[in-house]
């Protein structure tokens, strides 16, 4: 029986769709066959990232109303085997993500995949609310100030609350946070919120930190997932992201401004 | 011979709504009354009802009431329907507590924590996240975990919470002053108490994030540092 995992944040803008295409890219590269869904429907910006947005003849929108079977609508990754894509609609909008319909294909994903990825849109309105209720993990994705913060926790609350696990007293949907667009240069100098602000504030694990990158920009512009890319530093914080989220145990890298503490260790002996 | 000296007497006694004690038109509406048969209210003892009333917690809140009717020559002698805190107040005042008629008011209040047993406490063991209220109907309401910001608690009793208090708090939320809220690490955007309330801007700096506990004194929030005992502290 596959795994549901919800991208989902509150705020937009913080990186889902980044997040997504490289967390199912990540779990398809170590072998689980994984499918990434858009539930971004009229947006669509999925299938962009992920460079298949010239493939789309049937979406998710087209299988929930019954005209087109769920292997018409799925797009093979030509990169990587084990890896599909599920687009959405752009000429729809987010009521067309109908209860009845959602539940079936994700009973029918769940039965011939690992891991389904579902890309939430941003807000905490319908379309939100239908990418997380099958949720049995969720990664939240926040950028380290305040405001992301506190959508990421009202988000978490509607986890906690509003799920198909919370509705039928299962064990809560497992939490992970990833902390999107971290500049430890900026937190040194009290622009940005640091990791232990997060955690404190939200008391949830951290998945990774995936440092700013200009690389992040020009993979989705390329339709690359920047977890392929290896001279990336995000692609390689997503990297160790995966491993984590599959339990394997690795140290925290990119939350510290390595050069800099380097010379403040030279300054604080020299005193 | 002997005599019994203490004996039981039926009389009939008037009863004033005090509704808002603190209504400018109270005294007017009261007097109205008493101009019409002046013979009738001259001395007369009076009861005051406060079904309908939610502050008058305090002594103070008596005296004056106390002042206002000896002015329209009526003579308090008791109070009906008081909670606990109000009844505390009153009978410092010397004013006596009369059984309720009808059994207006439904389950007394203070029930819950005059028996000690803590039967209604609600516990909450996971952190209480932004958009989330949780309310502990007729009594305390305990969180063992964060409370975020834009979360609410309220509670009739007291609201406890062991971790970070970063929401709102309300407590005594049906009137009750003698609630308090007790936070491991106080930084509530908003404290509540029998009403009273106090912003996060107005929470003097040196108690933030600190442990604290927040109580009612003379119908104004009260912020006590800590949760030990000193003597003499309110």
């Amino acid at each position: 029986m596959g795994k549901v995992i919800v991208v989902t944040s509150g705020k937009g803008g913080v990186g889902k769709t980044t997040t997504a295409a490289a967390m199912a890219t990540g779990l398809a590269l170590r072998g689980h066959k994984t499918v990434v869904i858009d539930f971004d429907v009229g947006l669509r910006n999925l299938d962009l990232v992920m460079g298949c947005e010239r493939r789309v003849v049937f979406d998710f929108i087209n299988v929930i109303n019954g005209d087109a079977k769920l292997n018409q609508a799925l797009i093979r990754d030509k990169r990587i085997d084990k890896l599909y894509v599920f687009p959405t609609s752009q000429t729809r909008d987010k009521d067309a993500l109908k209860r009845e319909g959602v539940d079936r294909v994700m009973d029918e994903l769940r039965a011939e995949f690992d891991y389904i990825v579902c890309d939430s849109p941003a807000g905490i309105e319908h379309g939100a609310l239908s990418a997380l209720y099958h949720a049995d993990q969720a990664v939240i994705v926040t950028n380290p100030e305040i405001s992301s913060v506190r959508d990421s926790d009202r988000i978490i609350g509607i986890l906690a609350s509003k799920s198909r696990r919370a509705e039928r007293n299962e064990p809560p949907v497992a939490e992970h946070l990833l902390l999107t667009r971290y500049s430890p240069e900026r937190v040194a100098r009290g622009e940005m919120l640091s990791v232990d602000d997060v955690k404190e504030i939200l008391s949830v694990r951290i998945l990774g930190i995936i440092p700013e990158s200009e690389s992040v920009l020009r993979a989705s512009n390329t339709g690359t997932p920047v977890i392929l890319d290896p001279s990336s530093p995000a692609g390689r914080a997503y990297e160790d992201a995966v491993a984590r989220f599959l339990g394997e145990q690795r140290e925290l890298r990119f939350a510290k401004a390595e050069r800099k503490r380097f010379f403040r260790a030279l300054f604080g002996r020299a005193q | 011979m002997a005599i019994n000296r203490v004996e039981g007497g039926i009389f009939t006694v008037m009863v004033i709504g005090v509704g808002d004690p603190h209504d400018p038109a109270l005294p007017q509406a009261i007097g109205e009354q008493v101009r019409r048969s002046p013979d009738f209210f001259a001395d007369a003892p009076v009861v005051l009802d406060l079904k309908d009333t939610l502050s008058c917690t305090s002594v103070a809140d008596f005296v004056a009431l106390k002042t206002v009717l000896r002015r329209l020559r009526l003579i308090p002698v008791g109070v009906q329907n008081a909670s606990a805190p109000q009844l505390r107040a009153a009978l410092a005042v010397d004013l006596a507590p009369f059984p309720s008629l009808g059994g207006r008011r439904a389950a007394p209040r203070g029930d819950t924590k005059a028996n000690g047993v803590g039967v209604a406490t609600r516990l909450v063991t996971r952190p209480v996240r932004s958009g989330t209220q949780i309310y502990a109907k007729d009594g305390d309401l305990v969180v063992v975990a964060p409370v975020s910001a834009g979360a609410e608690l309220v509670a009739d009793g007291n609201v406890h919470v062991y971790g970070a208090l970063r929401g709102r708090a309300i407590a005594g939320a049906r009137g009750d002053g003698d609630a308090r809220i007790f936070a491991q690490r106080l930084e509530a955007e908003l404290l509540a108490i029998a009403g009273h309330y106090l912003v996060n801007e107005a929470i003097p700096t040196e108690h933030l994030k600190r442990p604290a506990q927040v109580a009612l004194v003379d119908d104004r929030l009260q912020i006590l540092p800590g949760f030990e005992f000193e003597p003499g502290r309110a």
